[in-house]
């Protein structure tokens, strides 16, 4: 009886601390704000703090966040994509190892150029030959219009 | 039967004690694990965001006069350490420094050198005929050697250099405060004045953070005053008068100025050796050699043609203001001391180096292709300028080789004054290019066009040559 209270003290010792400090980490790392769409959460790493203030100053401010062109257009897609870039960025920054300047990966590069065509539908749609993945690399908007989110 | 009904019964439980006993254990070590690994997160996290707050910690006071870069490092270790790597010795294709061995000697006790461009390209030497630049000269080391590489070069043991040489290879503004009581400028004049070993002892550091910072803001500034009247005279001819580069200069462009304090075209003006750099009609090449031809000076007179010749120095600067990464907004910094990461921390990188050693954040900061291929592109623009000035020696080499036939045929200094003047120019732009530091990358087609112009002079000085030739046999005739 005493053994066994023993272990299940152990027991609640380890996992409440496990927790505690789990949930004390991802309150003081602001962990929580990743879930909204506030483009000042974004630059909480210090990494984005340059793309956060080219945006600030860029043409889109008012009408686009990180989340609208850097995430897909549909719930599960956007949470999906934001919990996998979380956990890559948080990755690379607290083992350092990642490619400066910072670069887009290729599947960030297709959302985005979704997401510019999904605004502004009406203007590509005279553009584009067809929806075909290998018209839509032709026809990039990211090669002639990289800065207009933010600069680099 | 009882005996064995409890048997069972207290077989069970201990089983399955056992059982739960493994698995409060596992949970248990895998919750430490956990625990550790938040805790070790939880740390990171806080020295990051701790980084971020404080981009330097203040241990020693700093004053105005406080020249020793290595009491600015304990304020500002990132910089210093990449300040101290400047001693790095590393060849890129078209430049860079090899580390060369030399056998020390008490009047040089260097034990290794860069390599010497001289060995690699004799044309030089007959270039800079009669001249201390065709005993020694050899590929510029990093900022590191500025100081000692100056002091140890031959041309030191064959001409006696002024004090005015120590403005951009020293730490010189503490000295140009004392000796001019506070003044720098009057302190400026004092040192070009001295004889190099005189002016020697007034300083002690090659350039260093207070060349470039105010040691109490840590904003840039220009402490050199033939840089602040060089510029003031440019922004003349331009139209801006009364510019005075510490008060109107924008960050950015200071970005650019205060390695443009050193890394320029200048000359020695009058018998006491001031430091000048001749912008007065403009930064670009004919600019520069229209004021040398207003103010008639010249370097030395060539050995072999006799002709009024100039050193080029190194225009790094002119040249990159005639360039696309000028035009741009872009400056010396963003691509010789790129903005580099430490922790959470971002500061520029003072490792002054080749950004061909240091592509992905020189250049892919604002291109977006791959290091192979920026590498390329920058390689093909030296190529090509490489190529146009092995043109453009080759026809100096024998404009000075007709010139000096002519002179030895019994020509007169009247029959050679207009080829001994194309020789002045052709010398020039071929060096403006030669001597500056890119091998054209600062300014691709304005290297390759001042080049086109070189050759044009060379072979304008040939026809005249000819043409005189024919006028001497002509008036033999008569």
């Amino acid at each position: 009886m005493n053994l066994q209270f023993l272990k299940l003290a152990v027991l609640g010792i380890a996992v409440g601390g496990a927790l505690a400090i789990g949930v004390y980490t991802f309150v003081y790392a602001k962990g929580y704000s990743y879930l909204s769409n506030d483009p000042g959460n974004c630059a909480n790493c210090h990494i984005m703090n340059e793309q956060f203030d080219g945006w600030q100053k860029g043409s889109h401010k008012n009408v686009a966040t990180c989340n609208d062109c850097h995430t897909p257009h549909d719930t599960v897609g956007k949470y999906m994509t934001k919990a996998s870039n979380g956990f890559w960025h948080s990755y690379y920054f607290t083992t350092n190892t990642f490619h400066e300047p910072i670069q887009l990966t290729e599947r960030s590069r297709q959302i985005t150029e979704e997401s510019c065509r999904h605004c502004h539908q009406n203007m590509v749609d005279a553009i584009t030959v067809s929806l075909d993945k290998k018209h839509t690399d032709e026809v990039s908007c990211l090669r002639c219009h990289r800065s207009v989110g933010h600069l680099h | 039967m009882e005996n064995e009904e409890n048997t069972v019964s207290k077989k069970a439980p201990a089983k399955s004690r056992l059982y739960g006993g493994k698995v409060v254990v596992s949970v248990a070590f895998l919750a430490f694990a956990a625990a550790i690994l938040g805790l070790g997160l939880l740390t990171n996290i806080l020295e990051r965001k701790n980084e971020a707050k404080n981009p330097f910690f203040r241990v020693v006071e700093l004053t105005d006069d406080t020249t020793d870069p290595e009491v600015w490092g304990k304020n500002f270790p990132l910089q210093y350490d990449g300040y101290k790597k400047t001693v790095d010795q590393v060849r890129t294709r078209f430049g860079g420094s090899e580390a060369v061995h030399k056998t020390p000697k008490d009047s040089d006790p260097r034990s290794m050198v860069a390599q010497s461009r001289l060995e690699e390209d004799p044309r030089l030497k007959t270039m800079w005929d009669g001249y201390a630049f065709a005993v020694d000269f050899r590929e510029e080391r990093g900022h590191a050697f500025m100081l000692e590489d100056q002091m140890f070069t031959e041309r030191q043991n064959v001409v006696k250099q002024p004090g005015s040489c120590i403005n951009c290879h020293a730490s010189a503004y503490a000295a140009y405060k004392k000796l001019g009581g506070g003044d720098i400028v009057a302190g400026f004049q004092a040192l070009n004045k001295l004889p190099y070993f005189e002016a020697k002892k007034e300083i002690s550091h090659p350039v260093a953070c207070i060349d470039c910072h105010d040691s109490q803001t840590m904003a840039l500034r220009i402490t050199r005053p033939a840089f602040m009247d060089g510029i003031k005279a440019y922004k003349a001819s331009q139209g801006i008068q009364n510019y005075d580069v510490n008060r109107d200069a924008t960050r950015q462009e200071m970005r650019s100025y205060v390695c443009g304090q050193f890394h320029v075209e200048y000359y020695f003006k009058g018998a006491d050796k001031q430091l000048t750099y001749p912008w007065e009609k403009g930064l670009k090449v004919e600019n520069i050699m229209a004021y040398y031809d207003e103010v008639k000076h010249k370097d030395w007179s060539h050995k072999q043609t006799g002709a009024e010749v100039l050193k080029a120095q190194h225009p790094e600067f002119e040249m990159f203001n005639q360039g696309i990464h000028s035009r741009a907004g872009v400056s010396c910094a963003d691509c010789h001391m790129p903005y580099k990461r430490e922790g959470a921390m971002k500061i520029s990188d003072h490792h002054v180096r080749s950004p061909l050693l240091n592509i992905s954040q020189s250049c892919q900061t604002c291109h977006s292709t791959s290091e192979a291929e920026l590498k390329f592109r920058a390689e093909a623009i030296q190529e090509r300028t490489f190529n146009m000035r092995n043109i453009a020696m080759d026809a100096l080499v024998q404009l000075i080789d007709d010139l000096r036939k002519a002179k030895e045929r019994g020509a007169t200094d009247e029959d050679l004054a207009a080829a001994r003047d194309f020789q002045r120019k052709a010398q020039f732009y071929l060096d403006f290019v030669e001597a500056e530091n890119s091998m054209g990358f600062h300014a691709p087609a304005e290297a390759v066009r001042i080049l086109g112009e070189s050759v044009k002079f060379t072979r304008q000085g040939q026809l005249s040559l000819k043409n005189g030739k024919t006028l001497l046999a002509t008036a033999a005739a008569h």
